[in-house]
């Protein structure tokens, strides 16, 4: 058993059991700290695969943003309501029927697929040479130049979606006062500076 | 498991080793961090500053740290224990790792890892949680609206700096922290980049909770923030954390933008000393930066915090990312193409 293997086991029996927890337990904070747990053991996991570009944005995105602001979102719930636990029962039945539906689309992709590497260059653009290159000059010649249409449609994408969801929530309020520096900055002839000499005093 | 001992425990031991040529140094600055804060902020308001432990009160510190050791561990009764215990040792814990791949001179790094500059800015991402999980757990409201406010402030400056640092890779060509110092062989990037080294500076204050960006922790408001209710070791961890992290921000600052360990000019006695004294000298002037701010401007207002934040700092750095990139290749200067 090499470093290696041990590292691997470590990271994703990490990853079952806060995975686990997650759905496990009552409070929802910690639900989400243990999903935060389980984030960093999967980068753990990509960096044991030596993409530690992934592993990095992996962190950066998902741990650094979006679950700050899920965080950020469950703190502030009342959790004091928390779910029963009789209750937790009648969601079975549809669980079980999902992981069915997972298992045996698995199956299907498995008996489906021939793990046929050499395969790859009938790809429609196929991959360039990467030997000698890090993995982040890899992805980004992938992304920027052979995708780079479907990088900037996805941009596009993402930016309608910001605008959308902020002229839905956009409310005109009255009656609210506003700092505007530049006006502040700007304002003349109201305020004069005077040296003033020491026990002289100054004329206002 | 007797043969995997034996195979790695020579290397487990020497990563060991070097983990504490990491930590005492580091540890040792922090010492020297916080007198000097003292002292700089009690020099410019004209008082002595500490002067009574030791010679120059320079023992002030440690004794401090020796009362907070042996002072009681105070539980409130309705927090979260768990969480409360963590939060302060995950702040330090991730201060002290975003320090393994900080090179310090040539080859001198722990982690030369090639995507440095991501490392750090993922563990420095990740701080936010300690006070997060501090203000959430103490079950009151002053500490829970101190992480409020943090956690708003630091994702939002955590964007500009992000793009202040895609300017400086644009101009390097590789995420490694050791090339990017090399690349500044010829000109220090702040000069080049100036308006980004004043972005940094700025945004590396709010993203440490300085002055005048400190209202997590703003005494006139919020009592002490999300540090209220800790007393004793775990408020140390806190405090040590911090400033480790306003030391690592120091550090990026100097490997970003003021050529690492580089000496200033490339000639007979600058450059025969050696790289990690132009390293420390760097780092120490920009905490002197720090410092000097922290006593002359006063506490920013929340809104205005924001203002500065999503409202001039993000599109001035924006702007500046697609500046470089374009001066970068209208003259063909780009590295790597």
């Amino acid at each position: 058993m090499t470093a290696q293997l041990l590292t691997f086991y470590l990271f994703s029996g990490v990853i079952l059991i806060s995975s686990l927890m997650v759905i496990s337990t009552k409070n929802p904070v910690h639900s989400v700290l243990f999903l935060i747990l389980s984030f960093l053991n999967a980068a753990g996991l990509f960096v044991i695969l030596h993409a530690e570009f992934l592993a990095m944005i992996l962190i950066i995105v998902y741990v650094g943003a979006v679950a700050v602001l899920f965080l950020f979102v469950v703190m502030m719930l009342d959790f004091k309501t928390s779910i029963n636990k009789d209750n937790i029962l009648q969601y079975i039945p549809i669980g079980i029927l999902i992981g069915i539906v997972f298992i045996a689309e698995l199956i299907i992709v498995l008996i489906n697929t021939k793990f046929d590497l050499s395969n790859i260059q009938v790809l429609p653009n196929p991959l360039s040479d990467f030997t000698g290159k890090s993995n982040t000059e890899a992805i980004g010649s992938v992304l920027y130049t052979d995708y780079i249409l479907y990088f900037q449609l996805s941009g596009v994408i993402l930016l309608v979606a910001m605008i959308g969801s902020i002229v839905l929530t956009l409310r005109e309020r009255e009656g609210v006062k506003r700092q505007v520096v530049s006006e502040q900055l700007q304002r003349q002839g109201k305020i004069d500076l005077v040296d003033v000499k020491s026990g002289k005093g100054v004329d206002v | 498991m007797i043969y995997l001992a034996q195979t790695y425990f020579i290397e487990v031991m020497t990563i060991i080793l070097y983990c504490l040529l990491i930590f005492i140094p580091l540890l040792l600055g922090v010492v020297m961090a916080l007198y000097a804060d003292r002292k700089i902020w009690a020099a410019v308001q004209k008082r002595r500053g500490p002067n009574v432990v030791g010679p120059y009160g320079l023992f002030q510190v440690p004794a401090d740290g020796l009362k907070f050791i042996f002072k009681e561990i105070i539980l409130p009764d309705g927090s979260d224990k768990t969480v409360f215990l963590i939060a302060p040792i995950i702040t330090l814990a991730l201060s002290i790792a975003a320090w393994a791949v900080v090179p310090v001179q040539a080859g001198v790094v722990l982690a030369n890892i090639n995507v440095g500059i991501l490392y750090i800015f993922a563990i420095s991402s990740l701080g936010v949680y300690g006070i997060l999980m501090a203000g959430w757990s103490s079950n009151s409201k002053y500490p829970f609206f101190g992480a409020l406010r943090s956690a708003a402030q630091m994702v939002s400056y955590e964007v500009s700096i992000g793009f202040v640092i895609i300017t400086v890779l644009l101009c390097v060509g590789s995420l490694n922290l050791t090339e990017i110092v090399m690349a500044q062989k010829t000109m220090w990037f702040f000069i080049p980049l100036f308006p980004m080294f004043i972005v940094f500076f700025i945004s590396a204050l709010a993203e440490t909770n300085r002055p005048p960006f400190d209202l997590p922790e703003a005494e006139s408001e919020l009592v002490a923030g999300y540090q209220t209710e800790y007393s004793g070791m775990p408020f140390v961890l806190f405090m040590f954390g911090e400033y480790i992290n306003i030391l690592l921000m120091c550090a990026m600052t100097t490997i970003l933008f003021l050529g690492g360990w580089l000496p200033p000019i490339d000639i007979y006695p600058l450059n025969a000393i050696p790289g990690f004294v132009w390293f420390l000298l760097k780092v120490t002037f920009v905490f002197y930066l720090f410092a000097m701010v922290k006593a002359f401007v006063p506490r920013y207002r929340y809104d205005q915090l924001m203002r500065l934040g999503w409202k001039v700092f993000l599109p001035l750095s924006l702007f500046a990312v697609v500046a470089t990139s374009s001066i970068l290749f209208f003259f063909n200067l780009a590295p790597g193409m």
